[in-house]
């Protein structure tokens, strides 16, 4: 059932070791257990692709995936049989059409079923913060009298103390993973993002676990040159994944731009019913890993590279040198 | 796709009124598509100081060519402001930062409520699934006014009951008694291939306020799924000046990304 106790306390492993680089394949197997809730996030960006598909090749089953924006993940996992639940605001593919593999399923048109817990974006959000927070639910000012909420028992309504007034509440949701993809990360896992940051850090605070896939793995040095660009701290971090590519077709700002086209082929290819099976077998199964896929789209990535257009820096100071400061500090 | 005079198709009728119904606005929220033309078109022409939210979280972008999607990364080069989703939903939309909302919907009713969800069956087992509410819902409960974009204008779009209500018009909202949680007006304007219907405050209702070039008020009336109100003060749309066309056509959507 979905839900579950949200202020349980997090337990503390104080053996969880400094460097928490690991492959995806090991980071997967070790924290997607079958029946897991688990949210798969980023907004058209930062999305963590590589992750579902390795879900896929492992065969993980009943799952609850979380995500608010759906795209072809949704398609695929669904295929897969990897698919039980769904927590979600939107069940589109993107901007690209629809997700056929999905509505075949949601329109009784296939002999799979589809548990959907569904919200509004505000809903979803709403969910996350309270998770993050170790809030048992959140108000949020609507979903009044609109018919969503006669389909969906876990939006209610509680009076607030203060003025006497209705007010909607949804309940925290705490996934039992979390999984966002970022640019880059140190190997402790101190995880930093820019662009288009959706509800990555709420989604990471609020999971049981955490995996993050980075495009690159950097030095500690250049992660503490710019502390207020690490959105997500090692402290919270699981497993930290090196995955160059691994929002492929999605974007990742100055990285590389989302393949419209693929987007729009997938909500046209995925129509015929035969064609998502084929493809997961091409794409995945037959696949060792996901460096084994990026060969083999090759040059569609190369495509979508972008030209440099560097941040100007910030300047975070230092004390200065006890020798330069004086005496210290004098009290008159 | 028909087109009217000056060989203007619908996607150019609706990105033009939608337009000029931005003057005077400052802070707009926009989806994909139509409205990303408008508010562009309208800030050559009409309405420089336009300040736009993607929901994306992009605020005041600045893209050196036509995005492809909300969150495309050209969006994010040389942007004013990059925000999160809970600030985006909580401090400005729900904190009714947002002059105008653009929703698009499959179904609309003549209070302006939306459907998004589903048409035909039920909700546990629906003949077409549709997306569902993304953002819609919290736009529609709190930017100050909201500009609904219909593609196809019929009696299977402008509906007198919704199949299902996504996204309810603070109007509905209202009713029940309680206190309404929404802050904003709903819908003022709806902006569709064969018209523009506003906001009747006295009515409660969308009534037909101008026609578009090449359509008749009745054949306006006969294409809408509800008993249509016609304005007093009815007007047949402008033309289309050349400059809105030139800019559109040669500028904004030179390869018909969305003009198709």
């Amino acid at each position: 059932m979905i839900g579950g106790p949200a202020r349980a306390g997090r337990a503390v492993d104080s053996r969880r070791p400094r460097d928490k680089v690991s492959t995806l394949p090991d980071a997967i197997a070790r924290y997607v257990r079958p029946g897991s809730r688990v949210a798969l996030e980023g907004f058209g960006h930062l999305v963590p692709m590589a992750a579902a598909h390795e879900i896929i090749r492992q065969r993980i089953a009943d799952l609850t995936i979380c995500r608010m924006s759906c795209d072809m993940m949704i398609d695929q996992l669904l295929a897969a049989g990897c698919l039980r639940g769904l927590i979600t605001s939107f069940l589109g593919n993107s901007s690209g059409g629809s997700l056929h593999e999905l509505r075949r399923a949601l329109e009784g048109r296939s002999t799979v079923k589809v548990e959907l817990q569904e919200f509004s974006h505000g809903g979803m959000i709403a969910r996350y913060i309270a998770g993050a927070a170790g809030l048992p639910f959140y108000p949020i000012r609507s979903y009044d009298d609109g018919d969503l909420r006669q389909v969906n028992p876990l939006i209610a309504s509680v009076t607030d103390p203060f003025s006497g007034d209705e007010i909607c509440v949804v309940p925290a949701l705490r996934p039992d993973v979390s999984v966002v993809h970022a640019q880059r990360a140190d190997r402790a896992g101190n995880v930093q993002a820019w662009g288009i940051l959706g509800v990555q850090q709420e989604v990471a605070f609020a999971g049981k676990a955490v995996i993050v896939t980075v495009e690159e793995i950097v030095d500690d040095a250049v992660i503490r040159a710019d502390p207020n660009r690490t959105i997500i701290p090692a402290q919270i971090v699981s497993a930290v994944v090196p995955c160059p590519g691994g929002a492929y077709p999605c974007s990742v700002q100055g990285f590389y731009d989302r393949d419209d086209a693929f987007f729009r082929r997938w909500s046209e290819n995925a129509r015929d019913e035969q064609a998502v099976p084929k493809w997961l077998r091409d794409n995945v199964y037959e696949l060792p890993d996901h460096a084994a896929y990026l060969q083999r789209i090759g040059a569609a990535l190369d495509r979508l590279r972008v030209v440099p257009a560097p941040s100007g820096s910030v300047d975070y100071g230092s004390r200065q040198p006890v020798s330069a400061a004086g005496p210290g500090l004098v009290v008159s | 796709m028909s087109t009217g005079a000056r060989g203007v198709t619908d996607a150019e009728r609706l990105v033009i009124a939608a337009a000029r119904l931005l003057v005077g606005r400052r802070t707009v929220f926009a989806g994909h598509g139509v409205p990303t033309l408008a508010i562009s078109l309208a800030q050559r022409l009409y309405e420089p100081g336009l300040e736009i939210v993607y929901e994306s979280g992009v605020v005041g972008p600045h893209p050196d060519r036509v995005p492809t999607s909300i969150s495309d990364s050209l969006l994010v080069t040389g942007a004013e402001c990059v925000v999160g989703m809970p600030q985006l939903f909580g401090y400005l939309i729900q904190g009714s930062r947002i002059d105008v909302g653009f929703l698009g919907a499959a179904q609309i009713d003549r209070q302006g409520n939306l459907n998004s969800t589903l048409i035909g069956g039920d909700y546990q087992q629906p003949q077409t699934r549709l997306p569902g509410s993304g953002g819609a819902i919290e736009v529609m409960a709190h930017a100050r006014e909201v500009f609904v974009v219909i593609r196809m204008h019929s009696p299977r779009s402008l509906v007198s009951h919704l199949d299902f209500c996504t996204t309810p018009s603070p109007a509905r909202a209202g009713k029940q008694g309680g206190s309404t949680q929404a802050s904003g007006r709903g819908v003022s304007t709806l902006i569709t291939p064969k018209g523009t219907l506003r906001w009747a405050a006295d009515r409660g209702e969308l009534i037909l306020t101008a026609v578009a070039r090449g359509t008749t008020v009745d054949d306006v009336v006969a294409t809408t799924g509800w008993p249509l109100a016609v304005a007093g003060d009815i007007v047949e749309d402008p033309l289309p000046t050349v400059e809105e066309l030139r800019i559109l056509r040669e500028e904004l959507d030179p390869e018909r990304i969305y003009l198709r």
